[in-house]
């Protein structure tokens, strides 16, 4: 049985109030997500990639019970987790638990490295002492002085450890990881995510990592999804989808990825013009306008999803 | 020391013999409560005339407080404790607030990371464009022209209609372009990019980087381009100079230091560089230990701690820049002629 099971998935964004909206006739609220399927093994990564307002966060704010879902269902070790209660989330938080995108904006600059990593400890009534917090900070590799420690007084990549000190503190089965690497130089961005694969390979948490970095998709993941105006428009395993990509968007994002080589040929693919809003979608395939492939059948005909040997696209021509 | 590695190199790389600025030995400090950092110290490097020089480096490095001397921008506290920056004839480390308000904006442009806060959200794209031009001695409606042909320059769709919207209107791209075609309007010599596709989408990024490198062959100017995104470097710049802890460490065209970088941090960074590791791996390599406390920069090699080719001469004597192939130059000990003898 998987860990995450996620069918048909659709959330929804208010618009515009409900009076002005029902004076103006127009619907009130718009579909940032529609339609996401996945599964996720225990001990598995999966990359959700796309630009911003592809819906990525969206997905993992609903998955940690901050967004409401509109359709769809999320299980969750077995057990149907879309409509659960205040008090189900209570204790599904101690199963699953998120890294938040900014680094030093997710701690709290008033309390110590201590008080933040043990935390999640006192809210669920365990022991919280200063031996727990020692171990949590020996986990990510951070030494014991740092205990007393705040916000300000450490680096970007020091602070993003103390995030994940914060996000296993419960041993979590599931960890959602939202642009774990944002703001942190490169030379520290390995440190972050060699922490994430040693810690999972230890204890065998399943992690999501949203990034728009494919670069590190490429190492750290499992599997991949690339997401476009709230849909997956392409999954599959890492590997293979690197290789040969079949849609033109995941084509397109790989190539628009410039190598630090002067000498490299680049295989470009021009996209013109930016990401369509998700209140207007284009006709037929959400992509046509900006697809240097596109035929006159992608502009009449929504793509379906189409699977084959364990990758999935949704083009309706694929590469 | 400094002075001998530059005319070695002049003498090697001739198309830099004649400039556009030459800093020469550039450092700057900041006065804190804490004491004063030397965030920049004895900077040497050329922005060659028509040409595109990167300057990388990870946070901290100072690359934005260069950036930031070269169009006298500098926070308050900030003190030029020696060197300069000549350009034309003048010093521009050493000029008064007057001097600067005639160069800004006319030889030298700037554009800055995040476009939403570069541009003023209650007034039009139009009026921006026109006010910028207060110094243009022609009519309301020629400014108003300029801004058009400029806003097509930049591939902005619909250029005409543009100029009656409000920054808020327009995406993250399309800001990014409004902001690169009122730094172009007053035709600079130099065009300072901190970076600018930072706030921006991989395929943006992509739209943005190659716009650059049409407009920057079309004006000819020169630019200074700031990144920590190596790959974009590699695309956009002719030379590229690598920052460490307030020096220039390396410096020399895109691709002898890409093929062969000759400092040790150069040769770290870019193994660091997801991109450039071809066969998946769960384990990326890394550069242990943290940057010097710049309140009080080590006397030898500011490197040296986190070294693995350190030896003893690194810790006691600061390597000069040391030729290490044509037309390039790097700050490490290993390049002396000396320690191959020895």
């Amino acid at each position: 049985m998987s860990l995450l099971e996620v069918t048909d998935l659709r959330i929804r964004y208010a618009r515009q109030g409900r009076l002005k909206a029902a004076l103006r006739r127009e619907s009130h609220d718009f579909e940032a997500v529609c339609g996401v399927s996945f599964t996720l093994e225990p001990g598995q990564t999966l990359g959700l990639v796309g630009e911003s307002g592809s819906g990525k966060s969206t997905i993992a704010r609903t998955l940690i019970g901050l967004k409401k879902s509109s359709g769809g269902s999320i299980r969750f070790d077995g057990a149907e987790i879309s409509q659960a209660s205040g008090r189900d989330w209570a204790r599904l938080r101690r199963e699953m638990s998120m890294m938040w995108q900014d680094p030093v904006g997710s701690l709290s600059p008033r309390l110590t490295v201590k008080s933040l990593v043990t935390e999640p400890l006192r809210i669920n009534g365990l022991p919280a002492g200063r031996t727990e917090a020692e171990r949590l900070l020996g986990l990510v590799g951070l030494p014991a002085e740092f205990a007393t420690r705040y916000p300000h007084q450490l680096s970007g990549g020091q602070a993003r450890r103390v995030g994940v000190a914060r996000a296993l503190a419960l041993d979590p089965k599931l960890l959602i990881a939202d642009e774990p690497t944002a703001g942190l130089d490169m030379s520290v961005q390995g440190e972050v995510l060699n922490l994430l694969a040693e810690v999972q390979a230890r204890s065998g948490v399943a992690i999501v990592i949203i990034t728009h970095n494919l670069n590190l998709v490429r190492h750290v993941t499992d599997q991949m999804a690339i997401m476009y105006l709230g849909r997956f428009v392409e999954q599959g395993p890492t590997e293979q989808v690197f290789a040969h990509p079949r849609h033109p968007y995941t084509k397109a994002l790989l190539a628009a990825n410039p190598e630090p080589d002067p000498e490299a040929r680049h295989e470009r693919v021009a996209l013109s013009g930016e990401v369509p809003s998700p209140v207007n979608r284009p006709s037929g395939c959400d992509f046509h306008p900006r697809c240097p492939w596109a035929r006159e059948a992608c502009a009449a005909k929504e793509p379906g999803w189409t699977e084959e040997s364990g990758r999935g696209h949704r083009c309706l021509f694929p590469l | 020391m400094a002075s001998a590695a530059v005319s070695h190199r002049t003498a090697e790389a001739p198309q830099t013999a004649d400039p556009l600025v030459s800093v020469e030995g550039l450092s700057v400090d900041f006065a804190t409560p804490r004491g004063t950092i030397h965030a920049l110290r004895d900077i040497s490097l050329e922005v060659p005339k028509g040409k595109v020089l990167g300057l990388v480096g990870e946070s901290g490095c100072g690359k934005s407080t260069l950036a930031y001397s070269m169009i006298g921008l500098l926070a308050e506290n900030a003190r030029v404790a020696g060197g300069a920056i000549r350009m034309g004839g003048q010093d521009l480390a050493h000029l008064k607030p007057k001097a600067w308000r005639d160069l800004r904006g006319t030889r030298i442009a700037m554009i800055f990371q995040d476009p939403m806060t570069s541009l003023n959200p209650v007034t039009t794209i139009g009026k921006q464009m026109i006010d910028i031009q207060y110094r243009e001695p022609i009519s309301r409606s020629e400014k108003r022209a300029r801004a058009i042909e400029f806003l097509e320059q930049v591939q902005l769709p619909d250029a005409a209609a543009k100029l009656d919207v409000y920054p808020h209107q327009l995406s993250g791209g399309m800001r990014q372009r409004v902001c690169i075609a009122m730094a172009l309007l007053t035709r600079p010599d130099l065009l300072i990019a901190d970076e600018p596709t930072t706030a921006l989408d991989a395929t943006l990024e992509l739209q943005i980087v190659t716009l650059l490198r049409e407009l920057q062959e079309t004006f000819g100017c020169s630019v200074l381009f700031v990144s920590h995104h190596l790959g974009t470097v590699a695309e956009l710049c002719d030379e590229v100079a690598v920052m460490y802890a307030g020096e220039v460490v390396e410096r020399g065209h895109v691709r002898e230091v890409f093929h062969a970088p000759r400092h040790p941090y150069t040769q770290a960074l870019f193994d660091c560089d997801p991109a450039r590791i071809r066969q998946a791996t769960r384990q990326l390599p890394t550069i242990p230990g943290t940057l010097p406390d710049l309140r009080q920069p080590p006397a030898g090699c500011a490197f040296r701690a986190r070294c693995s080719k350190a030896f003893g001469r690194c810790a006691a004597e600061h390597p000069p820049l040391h030729a290490a192939g044509p037309g390039q130059v790097a700050r490490c000990h290993l390049n002396d002629p000396a320690e191959d003898v020895a």
